[in-house]
């Protein structure tokens, strides 16, 4: 039962995967195109089953303060929405980083800036990559590019969050969550019993027993010299997801002159524009970073050693090629070609701009 | 094999599901499967479509510019599709509504009155079942068998009675397609 391969869209990928990791709460706002994450907990009624609650909060800015709370007492807790609701919940996220605690927060960008469209787009790289709410924190920024990578994405997303105390961020787009496609879910896992989370969570606020001392979740440190200690200690952990986090794709570089850079469903497209300029002879190779932060800086130093020229394909004005130029300190000709707006580019487009941009 | 497929209609004629129909029965083949909608507000009337593929392989981008097949229902997506299918490829549409038919040459056109006919045959609820079984017909990219089977799959129980109903529609649209060219 569990080795089935069943068909569904990537959004739905999610709310039958965070079930199946047995987590223990779900707090959102309905906002297209994610919708069918919480419609879909709402349609498993998962309270009956493994006893994880799922609620509809009055605002993005409850559900977040809401998964704030869950996380504090070290119980699996996740929100999503898309890129305005994402902004209204900076603020949390910005305090659930600063207190150190694990959850898993769903971005299905769509075009902005403001209310924008419900089309999908890539512009909220920036936000997830690079802070989005105040203070020197850091997410783990995962991008799925495809409804079984919407699914173990999800799982690896919450192991991740536990592993490091750190939100994570699930960085999807419109075309992965409303799209349909194969996908294997992973063994239902039973929901932590509250011994198991006393002992998982040393830190949580799980009740105060005579042996230990309480337990105090803050993101509010006014003395100096230890809110710097924290912000060392921060910053280290950070450096720990650089070395050890990493994880990326590469399709077709062994001989490639030309690279294209491209990440979530703007990656798939260039697939496509890779397979396509192959047969007119161009060899030209993608690397898709799977995980946003920690980047992939090191196999793309690497790979700017051996090509010519590197198109950095995203639906957004030109946000990841900041980190690609970074990564191979503009060694080597890098151009950007994207679409915004909620356009999503085709692969004609992507061979086009690889042939006029970078040949 | 790979067929790369756009369906493209009103809202409501039921592009989504048969789509879906398609997407489920290449399932039951054991195919790669993509099945990318349009979701925007065009859903609530005016057009909508949905891009579907199934092949043998692995699939890359859900986005396409061509088409080996295009499956019209009104004469906007006409207009915006017909330039798309492959040289060689098939385009299949309803004439219902349709002022200026397809003119390419490159390409194979059929023609299926599945509106008329649903009409005529009270069958109204599986028009795009007709549509379909036309489909079928010209490209059997899946086996009628397998449509059924991620009919049976898809379909809550109480509604597995309407089965016999979808299954005479296909049939039906694989009698009335007709080669315009």
């Amino acid at each position: 039962m569990n080795e089935e391969v069943r068909l569904m869209k990537g959004n739905e990928a999610i709310a039958e995967t965070a079930i199946r990791c047995g987590a223990d709460g779900y707090f959102g706002y309905p906002i297209t195109p994610q919708s069918e994450v919480m419609e879909t907990l709402m349609a498993l009624k998962p309270w009956e089953t493994t006893g994880m609650v799922v609620l509809q909060a009055e605002s993005e800015v409850a559900a977040i303060n809401m998964v704030y709370g869950g996380a504090a007492s070290g119980k699996k807790v996740m929100t999503s929405s898309s890129s305005p609701g994402v902004s209204l919940k900076q603020e949390g996220i910005s305090y659930i980083a600063g207190a150190e605690l694990p959850c898993l927060i769903v971005n299905v960008m769509r075009g902005g800036p403001g209310l924008g469209t419900i089309q999908p787009s890539q512009a909220d790289y920036f936000q997830a990559v690079k802070g989005g709410g105040h203070g020197d924190y850091r997410l783990i920024v995962l991008a799925p590019a495809s409804v079984q990578e919407m699914a173990d994405l999800t799982a690896l997303g919450f192991d991740l969050a536990f592993k490091y105390r750190n939100p994570v961020m699930l960085l999807a787009d419109g075309v992965i969550g409303q799209m349909m496609e194969k996908v294997v879910l992973p063994a239902q896992q039973p929901r932590r019993t509250d011994e198991e989370v006393v002992a998982q969570c040393p830190w949580a606020t799980t009740g105060k027993t005579k042996d230990r001392k309480p337990n105090i979740i803050t993101s509010l440190e006014l003395v100096p010299d230890k809110q710097e200690e924290n912000n060392i200690r921060f910053q280290a952990k950070y450096k720990k997801m650089e070395e050890n986090e990493v994880r990326y794709e590469t399709f077709m570089c062994d001989d490639a002159e030309y690279l294209i850079v491209a990440f979530g469903s703007a990656a798939r497209i260039s697939q496509k524009a890779v397979e396509e300029a192959r047969k007119e002879g161009i060899k030209v190779g993608l690397l898709r970073p799977v995980t946003l932060f920690p980047f992939p800086k090191k196999p793309l130093a690497e790979l700017s050693k051996q090509v010519k020229g590197i198109l950095v394909v995203e639906m957004n004005a030109g946000q990841m090629i900041e980190d690609v130029k970074l990564a191979t300190n503009c060694s080597v000709k890098t151009e950007h070609f994207g679409r915004m707006g909620g356009i999503v580019p085709s692969p004609d487009e992507i061979t086009e701009a690889l042939k006029t941009k970078i040949m | 094999m790979k067929e790369e497929i756009i369906i493209a209609g009103f809202g409501g004629q039921g592009v989504l599901s048969m789509g879906k129909i398609l997407a489920y029965a290449g399932l039951m083949q054991d195919k790669e499967i993509t099945w990318i909608p349009s979701y925007g507000p065009e859903q609530r009337g005016g057009t909508a479509n949905v891009t579907v593929i199934v092949s043998d392989e692995k699939i890359s981008s859900p986005i396409l510019n061509s088409y080996d097949t295009a499956i019209i229902l009104n004469q906007q997506s006409l207009d915006k599709f017909e330039k798309t299918v492959k040289p060689g490829g098939t385009l299949i549409y309803d004439d219902y509504g349709i002022m200026n038919p397809p003119t390419r040459k490159d390409i194979n056109i059929y023609k299926i009155n599945a509106m008329d006919t649903a009409i005529a045959d009270k069958m109204e609820k599986t028009f795009n079942m007709i549509v379909l079984g036309g489909l079928l017909k010209i490209r059997p990219i899946v086996e009628i068998d397998s449509v059924m089977k991620g009919l049976k799959k898809t379909l809550p129980e109480r509604h597995h009675h309407l089965l016999p109903m979808n299954e005479a529609a296909i049939l039906k649209g694989m009698d009335i397609i007709k080669k315009m060219n």
